[in-house]
């Protein structure tokens, strides 16, 4: 198990184990995050499961593939840090994550 | 007008792969449907989301990508002759005598004896960038599509986006507008490779004005947009004037016009029984992702079981008199003959 910690917009933490390998979505929806719609279900095809990585985090996460570099194109207010939590895959070496949520999805 | 009316048996309303299905298992009792969809061609979220993704758990492919399910569903209705709508929504549904009148945005007008809701997760819509009070200039200043190119003529436009919609519509409005200006969050566009080399010539031609950023505010009255701030690519912010705003988010799914119909809803889905996939209305089916009952799952495999089921009780709808005999595809000269193998 890994955890990871979801920075709503408003400040609030919800802290939530993962299993390795289960996506950060995954998780998201597992434990009724709010704020992660994801309406494809994880197949990089909707851009709404957008989230921010946290700076000390980004390096560990890496940087979007193409695929979802494209896809980002559809999501609101992206910045340096944004990905889209379908796409990134729990691991030990993700153990504490922290990632923060968008205003909005769209 | 009433000369227009289409009159059918049922109407479905969702092309995805279940809506699809559907007209099979009606045709195989011989009732005859229309099938309408808001996207411009059939497949849903199969179309929409995934036509190049492998889908592993349709019973007997192994593997399937949307795409390819699509097709083979539209090959395997084919016999049953059904009349497609697309790029079509339906507004209202009201009960008349025998049965119910539909009516699309378009104005298509349906009488039917039977409906049946497939629509999943519901209508695909343009996405609205969340800016605040980008509402108040929707219809006026903010379009999401272009239905008349005549109210872009001699106008400043701002097309925002970097897919196949934003460059389309850069090509395709750049001769009729005063000034056009393309704005993306990167110099790279997830669109044809021909589209973004004619967009390149324009610009390099001062024909099209390309900027790097991302809108963060709108400007402007009475619905009437004067301009837009934009965080550019340096992080930098700059203002943009514009008269006409064209965000191209793709899509996503609301319910849409479902829940006006006097249908019991349940967050958003549409609780049935499990014998008949019947909503609280007489009449008014719901199969596919859209409906729920205990134990739902909502897979495509599911989805085809309801439509099998939903299909016996729209028989004995539209064939009171009728006895049904349980045949099978297999064995059934009758059913051979419909499906055009005999």
């Amino acid at each position: 198990m890994a955890s990871i910690t979801f920075i709503q917009p408003d400040g609030t933490e919800n802290v939530v184990d993962a299993e390795l390998g289960m996506t950060v979505m995954e998780a998201a929806v597992k434990n009724s995050v709010r704020g992660i719609a994801a309406e494809c279900g994880g197949a990089c095809a909707c851009a709404t499961c957008h989230v921010y990585v946290e700076e000390a985090w980004r390096e560990a996460t890496g940087q979007p593939e193409q695929m979802e570099e494209d896809m980002l194109d559809f999501a609101f207010d992206i910045q340096p840090s944004s990905r889209l939590s379908c796409q990134i895959k729990m691991s030990e070496a993700l153990d504490g994550l922290k990632v923060r949520i968008p205003e909005k999805q769209f | 007008m009433a000369d227009d009316v289409i009159k059918t048996d049922v109407v479905i309303i969702g092309a995805g792969p279940v809506g699809l299905f559907a007209v099979f298992e009606l045709g195989l009792l011989d009732v005859e449907a229309h099938v309408i969809d808001i996207l411009d061609r059939p497949g849903g979220q199969c179309a929409e989301l995934y036509p190049e993704k492998p889908i592993y758990d349709v019973p007997g492919l192994p593997v399937v990508t949307g795409q390819e399910l699509t097709d083979k569903l539209m090959e395997q209705i084919k016999p049953f002759g059904a009349e497609y709508h697309f790029q079509e929504q339906v507004d209202t549904l009201e009960r008349i005598d025998d049965g119910f009148r539909l009516t699309t945005d378009c104005g298509t007008q349906f009488e039917c004896k039977v409906v049946v809701i497939a629509a999943g997760g519901g209508s695909f819509t343009p996405k609205r960038p969340p800016l605040p009070g980008i509402e108040d200039y929707e219809g006026t200043s903010v379009f999401y599509s272009v239905r008349k190119m005549d109210a872009f003529k001699d106008r400043d436009v701002l097309i925002v986006g970097g897919g196949d919609s934003a460059l389309d519509w850069t090509l395709s409005l750049q001769p009729v507008t005063k000034s056009l200006t393309l704005l993306h969050r990167r110099s790279e566009f997830r669109a044809a490779p021909a589209s973004v080399q004619k967009m390149l010539e324009l610009v390099d031609s001062g024909d099209v004005i390309f900027k790097l950023g991302q809108v963060t505010q709108l400007h402007g009255a009475d619905g009437q947009l004067t301009g837009a701030t934009v965080k550019g690519a340096d992080g930098e912010p700059f203002e943009q004037q514009t008269e006409i705003m064209l965000p191209f988010f793709g899509l996503t799914m609301k319910l849409g016009p479902v829940a006006n119909w006097g249908i019991n809803l349940d967050e958003n889905l549409i609780p049935v029984d499990t014998e008949k996939f019947e909503t609280s209305e007489k009449g008014i089916f719901a199969i596919g992702d859209i409906n729920n009952y205990p134990g739902k799952l909502k897979l495509i495999l599911s989805g085809f079981h309801e439509a099998a089921l939903m299909a016996q009780q729209a028989h004995k709808y539209i064939y009171p008199d009728r006895k049904l005999i349980f045949q099978y595809t297999t064995s059934s000269s009758k059913l051979q003959k419909k499906l055009g193998v005999k």
